[in-house]
């Protein structure tokens, strides 16, 4: 085992970590996130071992998408599962996340660059506060959208976001000043991005001289651990919320409206927080989207992949559970990518139908996974990991 | 204060409210110095555009009422029928253009065998997709989260056929305008797609009103058990809402791929006008959608005076809101 090797696997730990000790189920906890480490620095090391570099490269670029949209699942399952929300525009939230995040900490382009890249403001600030300022602005953005659709029928929040989502989209696209128009807002800083380069001079130099193997372009190893991270921070937030009085209260309003109401619960600002919390974890799934790929522009908000996917996602897995919303993530974002490897392998047999369909192979995987959903809508409505009925017993809080 | 919220939620109130967005349009076209000209050009091809929308509008309020569901499908629907058009109009052996308009006899033809297509087609998947769940008396958002698969499932097919480009009907062959008067200019195609659209608008309009099937679609429209118990076949009823919404919405994609162009999003983006022109003039109404097809269309030209027309779909977003905000019943609904 070489000092890459175990580079890597310390990284890869984290996530490993994290999964098991959400499903292991004993006390006292700090034992259990011991022994969670343990394993799953041991699987991580003998992935690392086992795999070609490649390989390894590859799964971990998997997880980490996955896990961004993990975010976003989870941040649906909030507005959809436990509220009932029907939101469309997924893709409005998770752009403005991206873009602000990018706004705060890029730095204002100098010299030639400044004609190349035209932006309303770069504060240059730390990743983190992007990380904030993506899920208030998000937020901000859910209150105004929620305000005048939220009291209404369902159908017409639907309808209300699906045209926040391609407003958004189109303002990015043509409005020049604020985030470069159609050419892609470049150069967006990658968090703790100094352990694959020179070392970070505020880190001890033995963490430093830990990570100095790894090459910039294993970055994801280093990221891959920081959206875990985040997605747990989340997850665990989340899970108290549901089990806590405001959870309940969602759910009830979700299931019987008129009973919540007259239970003295203010339905219509539970419905705002709902659909507010949603928001802001979408908007925080668009900041790391953004720090990831480093440099963004409007075309990657579509409704296919900004929106779409999501709700495919949390369906599978199961509305009304956090679980079930991560595992939905990471099975649609298997298939999606598996997909296009069956793609690449009858690409020949598509040749020889006509010559024009290899090209359109992807909307192959398209067709599957909209009828997928109707699949799931018509035979398993409640996924994969259906929603615990009761919630609230003390069991592992 | 309790007065004037009254007042302004009332279909005065709404009127006013519109018509106070329609003179916002015309001062800031003003202001910007856009000649009345123009202004008035933009107000026809408003009500040109109005024609194309309402056709779309139509469907989707009929199935609302009928099959109390949000059928986000409905502008995928109208792609189709445009796309599923040009393979008729290219399978055809070319004809001369009917002058003064740009299309040959094929296009009427393409018409003809599309609108009923679509119909059946939109039909056979309510039965795959909406029948089960309407058994099941599933909840009214499970039909509309299966209409987004549907949608997403007809657009991918589009795709998958046709390539991700635009295109056209007629590739390369010129669509003279001509002048109509005072320096007014619309092409003669304009004036086809405004007046099949009220055609078809009068044929539904007499099919609803004057024949037993519309007296029956009228009822399942205002209790569908009462309707079943009372002996109408409700699966009849259900077939010809679908080869209305679905038929008209085809012939709207078609016309509205004759006067601008084909692309697989172009039936996603009609979404938000349609649904707002539907909202506009009150859900499960169809006159109501016909009128709101028309406000739509007409503020949407109009505001291309002074903003940029990529917005234009923000404009008919913004009415929504305003509906939304002042009357959520909208123009034709009763107080709840």
């Amino acid at each position: 085992m070489t000092a890459l090797h175990l580079a890597k696997s310390a990284l890869l730990a984290v996530p490993l970590w994290l999964l098991i000790s959400s499903l292991l189920r004993f006390k006292p906890s700090w034992l259990r996130h011991l022994a969670s480490l343990a394993a799953g620095f041991g699987v991580a090391a003998l992935a690392t071992l086992a795999m070609p570099p490649g390989i390894l490269s590859y799964v971990t670029t998997f997880i980490l998408v996955a896990c961004i949209y993990a975010v976003l699942s989870v941040g649906l399952n909030v507005q959809w599962g436990y509220t009932g929300l029907f939101n469309i525009g997924i893709a409005a939230f998770y752009a403005i996340g991206a873009f602000t995040s990018a706004l705060v900490t890029t730095k204002m382009p100098t010299g030639i660059n400044a004609s190349f890249t035209k932006q309303l403001f770069g504060l240059g600030l730390p990743f983190w506060v992007g990380v904030l300022a993506a899920g208030l602005v998000a937020g901000v953005l859910a209150w105004l959208v929620g305000k005048p659709t939220l009291k209404l029928r369902d159908d017409y929040l639907a309808i209300a976001t699906i045209g926040i989502a391609e407003l958004v989209r189109l303002f990015f696209q043509n409005e020049r000043w604020l985030a470069n128009g159609p050419q892609p807002l470049r150069g967006i800083p990658q968090p703790l991005s100094c352990l694959v380069g020179d070392g970070c001079s505020w880190l001890p130099g033995f963490v430093n001289s830990f990570f100095a193997p790894l090459a910039p372009r294993d970055y994801p190893y280093v990221y891959v651990a920081i959206v875990a991270l985040v997605l747990y921070l989340i997850y665990r937030v989340l899970e108290r919320a549901i089990r806590s009085p405001w959870g309940r209260a969602l759910r009830a309003v979700r299931e019987e409206e008129a009973s919540a109401a007259m239970n003295g619960k203010d339905v219509a600002a539970f419905r705002m927080q709902a659909f507010v919390v949603g928001a802001v974890i979408m908007g925080l799934g668009g900041a790391l989207y953004a720090h990831y790929v480093v440099s963004i522009d409007y075309s990657h908000f579509d409704p296919l992949y900004g929106t779409f996917l999501v709700w495919v996602m949390l369906m599978l897995g199961g509305s009304g559970n956090n679980r079930g919303a991560i595992l939905g993530a990471f099975v649609v974002w298997a298939i999606w990518s598996g997909t296009s490897f069956v793609v690449d392998a009858i690409r020949p047999t598509l040749a020889a139908i006509s010559p024009s369909l290899p090209a359109r192979g992807p909307y192959l995987r398209l067709l599957f996974i909209s009828v997928l959903l109707v699949f799931i809508v018509l035979y398993r409505p409640k996924g994969i990991v259906p929603e615990e009925k009761v919630v609230s017993l003390d069991r592992d809080t | 204060m309790e007065r004037f919220r009254r007042a302004a939620s009332g279909r005065t109130g709404m009127v006013v409210a519109l018509a106070f967005v329609l003179l916002v349009i015309v001062v800031a076209a003003v202001l910007k110095g856009v000649g009345a000209t123009q202004l008035l050009s933009l107000f026809i091809r408003g009500v040109l555009l109005g024609g194309t929308l309402a056709l779309g509008a139509i469907g989707v309020t009929l199935v609302f009422s009928v099959l109390k569901m949000a059928n986000f499908a409905h502008g995928d629907t109208m792609t189709l029928g445009a796309y599923l058009g040009l393979v008729v109009v290219t399978l055809l052996p070319k004809g001369a253009p009917l002058a003064p308009f740009s299309f040959g006899y094929e296009f009427i033809v393409a018409l003809l065998v599309v609108i009923p297509a679509v119909g059946l087609i939109t039909f056979g998947l309510d039965q795959l997709a909406f029948r089960p769940l309407r058994a099941r008396r599933s909840p009214a958002i499970m039909f509309a989260m299966a209409a987004l698969g549907l949608a997403f499932g007809i657009r991918s097919l589009v795709y998958i056929f046709w390539g991700a480009d635009f295109t056209f009907f007629y590739t390369g062959r010129a669509r003279p305008a001509v002048e109509l008067f005072a320096g007014i200019r619309v092409r003669p195609d304009q004036f086809f797609i405004l007046g099949l659209a009220i055609v078809l608008i009068v044929g539904v309009y007499l099919l609803l009103e004057r024949t037993k099937i519309g007296k029956a679609m009228r009822a399942t429209a205002d209790n569908s058990d009462l309707a079943r118990l009372s002996g109408i076949d409700t699966k009849r009823v259900i077939l010809w809402t679908w080869l209305i919404g679905g038929g008209l919405a085809a012939a709207g994609g078609m016309l509205y791929g004759l006067d601008v162009q084909l692309r697989p999003e172009m039936g996603w983006w009609l979404l938000l006008p349609l649904f707002a022109s539907v909202i506009l003039g009150s859900l499960g109404n169809a006159y109501g959608a016909l009128a709101g097809a028309f406000v739509i269309g007409i503020v949407w030209q109009m505001s291309g005076a002074f903003i940029n027309p990529v917005y234009s779909q923000g404009i008919a977003f913004l009415v929504m809101i305003i509906v939304l905000l002042v009357r959520p019943e909208g123009l034709f609904g009763g107080k709840k």
